[in-house]
């Protein structure tokens, strides 16, 4: 075992007293508690508990309606992945795999977007809260993932790099863009009380154009600054910065970048903005000075705009196996030993680290659920950046989060229709686990029953498919519904089963003297072999069709052959010979000499094994007087016949 | 390509349904009626696709659906009807067929009428009644039919609280559909691949004609019928076949097309050209079946993604007396000739595509992936 990698959280449960003894059972997904007075002598202490049995859920999220989205909708985009032709390299393969991962980033917005409705439009402030809560966590994770994707899926190189992490960093504080539209909308923006809050942080974002345009309404509004402004806009305007269609080489742009920062330089030391102390800052936040940007914590909000603000205007093309330095020591500066980091924190840390694992780890521990490691561990196995770990228990660590996250989904009520997909791609384990799931899914309609079993036929998985029917032709012979149950029995080619509905198909028949549930068994086809007793049943019937459409020859060779092929139960040989009465009482001779010499055999053959097992008794002795009775009428009936046959076929042949 | 709006809604889908027109209105369809299954709680669902006043002010585009009014509902909802303008009639996996009345003027719904034990397997022990699925409802005002996996059919009528006519063991296996055929004449389809035609003018439990799917007994799940030549029956199977029947001869499908790879769920004749034929199928899609003959040199013009249908039987057998004018083009598919052009309509596989209906140039379906598409330029 490893070692923990932090405390269990401690969960109360209401209603249990944490004094008293509780036992507990795993489920998949849930856990049940109950208070419980395992060993305990001493039978005074037995004061009557609690009555209840507890079920607790590991996996709360799952039952948000908003997030039910999420994870519907990050199905589609997990079984495409899935789908993305290993065969696809290069530059192909990695414009999909962030396209992916750009689709995924959406859908979180999405729901974050109307989760954020939500917790706004909440009446009561503790749901509020609670929703506010959610949207804070799934902005967390998008923030992580989406520094996932630069770091290990677009593997940006030096320059384009920063580009990305300052769109990141801009993505995430928004703020600004609200305070944007304030102070436009106010009738004199410069005179706005935060009009050098919102310069400022346009310009700790990196939006110089944006920032230039302010400077020059308040150049417009304050004449006596109008020099100065002009002087840092056309600093913003000259910063050398790398463009996305620009052919230029680094070490050109870090050529004009150093030509660039010297004449901020000059412009510090000659006190340009010494009349200004919020453009002499601004300068020296476009200068990279750190103690400038540190004086501005409050808008930076965060490390790492810290940091992206840092490299922006101190190393523009940083690289990014010097990125973990200045994360660092980025957050080192920013925490100022003040507070110590919090999980989010670490995670990122992590990630600039380029430690894959310990992000997945991290995020792990910190999430309640596996919905977000699952995915990003998927997408970047699909990038080829995992192939090496494996884990001590189970197969590799992809596989493992979405055995895990799978199992989730098969624990909630209707979601366990998306896990299948997941287990489908899992090569080692998810095969079993599906099998041990789909075993255990409620079947309360034959509808869901067929969705089921569709799953079990699509992976040829035989055993589920059994079980499944039997349960259902279980469930029908309950209900009293034989011809349902001798469906079901016939999909899971289940034998025996067949036999025991055939069996009561008969014994109904015996009581009633009709059968029932015609339109099944006069349309069995092929499938009437799948049982002796099926096939009897099927042919016994078809007998009293035969019988009834007046066609006597075929229904009295069918009816002996019932016997001397053994299909018969003997059980049930009287039964035939009765039936055979009128058929031996016809004016025309329908059995022949030799058939009625068989008929004969089978009469004998039953009696005399009567004899043999006998044990009498009153009821018995009733019974066997009405016996006694059939057996004469039978024997004077077959003699009758006998005597007619060989008139008949010796006349015949006479003749 | 029309262009199809889909909207996750936390529920998976089991039947969609629009509201009817009034007679005589050249209105499109705005208003839609869903059902869900599988959930804790299962819901009836309204759900607009017009504009309705509010101005999308929450960031919904154009085409998005947005929720009306919805009712707890008991148990799955197997099938949903709108039995006129305002009612809604709904098929409980309990056996509970419910009447909901949908108040316009405060968009609420309430049970108008509710027959609590329409279906239920009988104790052979004794007189406890346990619930049975109803699976399948058809509406003609004032009557309502209803069929279960009890094997039983009623006949309501919406204003009383007593059965019309029940039909016990009707079937020995579990009835998945019914519709009418002519009015006192409905056909239902049954899990070991038959077509059961029934008239209610006839005393005892006996039906009025058996046709069969031959050999494999393959359970059908669907059956729809032509609006306008009441003899040309569609159904849908358990292996995702698509079986066209003539019920005046023989006892066999007419022909059998190749569809799709799972349970057809649905199927429906475009309900004033029916010509076009929409499926949904258990594996993910949902076909549009175009069989109209008058486009020449069909097979240059096929859209993306369409594929010819291939014939596996075609058993129809005197046609010579029947007049060329009057045959569907659905009886007189020759496969030498006239090929059906089939389009999906879903841009991606999903999960389940449970349910769809057609009305006018609209299209919606539900699926388990908890996703209603609808579409309002079918034939643009």
């Amino acid at each position: 075992m490893e070692e923990l990698d932090g405390e269990p959280a401690v969960t109360l449960i209401p209603g249990v007293n944490p004094k008293k003894q509780i036992c507990f059972d795993w489920g998949p997904g849930e856990m049940l508690v109950c208070e419980t007075a395992f060993n305990k002598k001493e039978k005074s202490e037995m004061v009557p508990g609690c009555p209840f049995i507890h079920i607790i859920q590991k996996d709360v999220d799952v039952y948000s309606k908003i997030l039910r989205k999420l994870f519907n909708e990050s199905h589609g985009i997990f079984i495409g992945l899935q789908r993305i032709e290993e065969e696809l390299t290069g530059k192909s393969r990695k414009a999909q795999l962030v396209r992916v991962s750009k689709n995924y980033r959406s859908v979180m917005r999405a729901c974050m977007e109307e989760m954020h409705q939500v917790a706004i439009a909440a009446k009561d402030q503790a749901s509020g809260r609670q929703f506010s809560t959610q949207v804070s966590i799934l902005s967390a994770v998008e923030l992580i993932w989406n520094l996932c994707e630069i770091l290990f899926i677009e593997v940006a190189p030096a320059g384009p790099l920063l580009l990305h992490l300052l769109d990141w960093v801009r993505l995430h504080v928004c703020e600004v863009d609200s305070l944007l539209a304030d102070v436009l909308g106010s009738g004199n923006p410069s005179k706005h009380e935060s009009f050098w809050n919102l310069v400022t942080i346009l310009v700790l974002q990196g939006r110089l154009d944006e920032a230039r345009q302010m400077l020059s309404r308040e150049a417009d509004a304050n004449p006596a600054s109008a020099d100065m402004c002009r002087i840092l806009g056309d600093l913003m305007r000259t910063m050398p910065i790398l463009s996305p269609g620009n052919t230029q080489t680094l070490t050109e742009l870090e050529l004009k970048w150093q030509h660039w920062r010297e004449e901020c330089e000059r412009h510090l030391q000659d006190n340009t903005f010494a009349a200004s102390p919020a453009l002499e800052s601004l300068c020296k936040i476009m200068l990279g000075d750190e103690a400038a940007l540190l004086e501005q914590k409050e808008l930076l909000n965060n490390w790492y705009h810290f940091l992206v603000t840092r490299l922006l205007y101190s190393h523009p093309t940083v690289k990014p196996i010097d990125l973990h330095f200045f994360a660092q020591s980025s957050l080192d500066m920013f925490l100022g030993g003040e507070s110590s980091p919090e999980p989010l924190d670490n995670i990122l840390m992590a990630a600039f680290e380029f430690d894959i694992h310990q992000v997945i780890k991290e995020c792990s521990i910190a999430l309640s659920n596996w919905w977000f490691v699952a995915h990003l561990t998927d997408l970047l196995d699909h990038c080829r950046l995992l192939q090496s770990h494996n884990l001590y228990f189970g197969s590799n660590m992809r596989e493992f989060l979405l055995l895990e996250y799978a199992s989730g989904l098969f624990a909630h009520h209707s979601l366990w229709q998306l896990g299948v997909d997941y287990f489908d791609h899992c090569p080692e384990l998810g095969r079993v686990s599906l099998e041990l799931h789909l075993e255990r899914i409620p079947l309360n309609t034959e509808q869901k029953a067929l969705k089921v079993l569709r799953i079990c036929e699509q992976r040829q998985m035989t055993e589920q498919v059994r079980s499944i029917c039997k349960i259902l032709a279980m469930k029908a012979v309950r209900n009293n519904r034989l011809g349902s149950a001798l469906s079901w029995s016939i999909r899971a080619k289940d034998a025996a089963f067949a036999t025991l509905v055939s069996d009561r198909f008969l014994r109904d028949y015996c009581e009633r003297g009709c059968f029932s549930d015609l339109d099944l068994i006069d349309n069995l086809g092929p499938a009437m072999m799948l049982s002796d007793r099926l096939t009897f049943l099927g042919k016994y019937r078809e007998f009293h069709r035969l019988y009834g459409e007046k066609r006597f020859s075929e229904a009295s060779s069918l009816l002996l052959s019932l016997m001397t092929s053994q299909i018969a139960p003997r059980s049930f040989w009287m039964t035939l010979l009765t039936d055979a009465l009128p058929l031996l009482e016809q004016k025309q001779v329908i059995f022949s000499a030799e058939q009625t010499y068989e008929l004969m055999r089978c009469l004998e053959d039953l009696t005399s094994r009567r004899l043999e097992c006998e044990e009498p008794n009153a009821q018995k002795l009733q019974d066997d007087d009405i016996e006694t009775t059939k057996v004469e009428m039978l024997r004077l009936a077959l003699a009758r016949n006998l005597a007619r046959a060989i008139i008949r076929e010796g006349s015949l042949e006479g003749s | 390509m029309e262009s199809i709006c889909a909207k996750f809604v936390s529920q998976k889908i089991s039947k969609t349904r629009w509201r009817p027109l009034p007679p005589g209105s050249l209105q499109t369809p705005e208003t839609f009626a869903t059902g869900s299954w599988d959930n804790e709680d299962n819901y009836v669902s309204l759900w607009s696709i017009g504009d309705y006043g509010n101005l999308d002010s929450d960031g919904g585009f154009e085409g998005d659906h947005q929720l009306l009014c919805d009712i707890r509902h008991d148990g799955d909802v197997m099938d949903l009807q709108f039995f006129d303008q305002e009612r809604i009639v709904a098929a409980s996996s309990t056996g509970c067929v419910t009447v909901f009345l949908h108040h316009t003027n405060n968009q609420t719904l309430s049970v108008n009428q509710q027959w609590k034990t329409a279906h239920h397997h009988t104790n052979p022990s004794g007189p406890v009644y346990r619930g049975a699925p109803c699976t399948g409802i058809v509406c003609d005002n004032p009557e309502i039919v209803t069929v279960g996996e009890d094997g039983r059919i009623n006949l309501f009528r919406v204003d009383h609280k007593e059965t019309v006519r029940t039909i016990d063991n009707a079937d020995s296996s579990t009835l998945h559909a019914v519709t009418f055929l002519r009015t006192p004449e409905i056909v239902t389809v049954n899990s070991i691949g038959q077509l059961k035609i029934w008239d209610f003018r006839l005393q005892g439990n006996e039906p009025a004609q058996i046709l069969s799917l031959n050999g494999d007994r393959v359970p059908l799940h669907c059956v729809d019928r032509h609006p306008n030549q009441q003899h040309v029956v569609a159904t849908g199977g358990q292996d995702g076949m698509l079986s066209i029947w003539d019920v005046r001869q023989g006892t066999m499908p007419v022909s059998l097309l190749k569809a799709h790879e799972a349970e057809m769920w649905e199927v429906h004749f475009h309900p004033s050209k029916p010509d076009h034929l929409f499926t949904c199928s258990e594996d993910g899609s949902l076909w549009h079946w175009d069989a109209s003959i008058d486009m020449p040199e069909k097979s240059s013009l096929f859209h993306q993604g369409g594929r010819t249908s291939t014939f596996l039987s075609h058993s129809i057998s005197n046609q010579a007396n029947v007049h060329q004018s009057v045959i569907s083009s659905w009886l007189s598919t020759d496969p030498a000739k006239d090929q059906i052009e089939i389009t999906s309509l879903l841009p991606t596989r999903t999960l389940s595509v449970n349910s769809l209906d057609i009305l006018g140039p609209c299209l919606v379906c539900g699926t388990d992936a908890e996703a209603i598409y609808v579409t309002r330029q079918l034939f643009s």
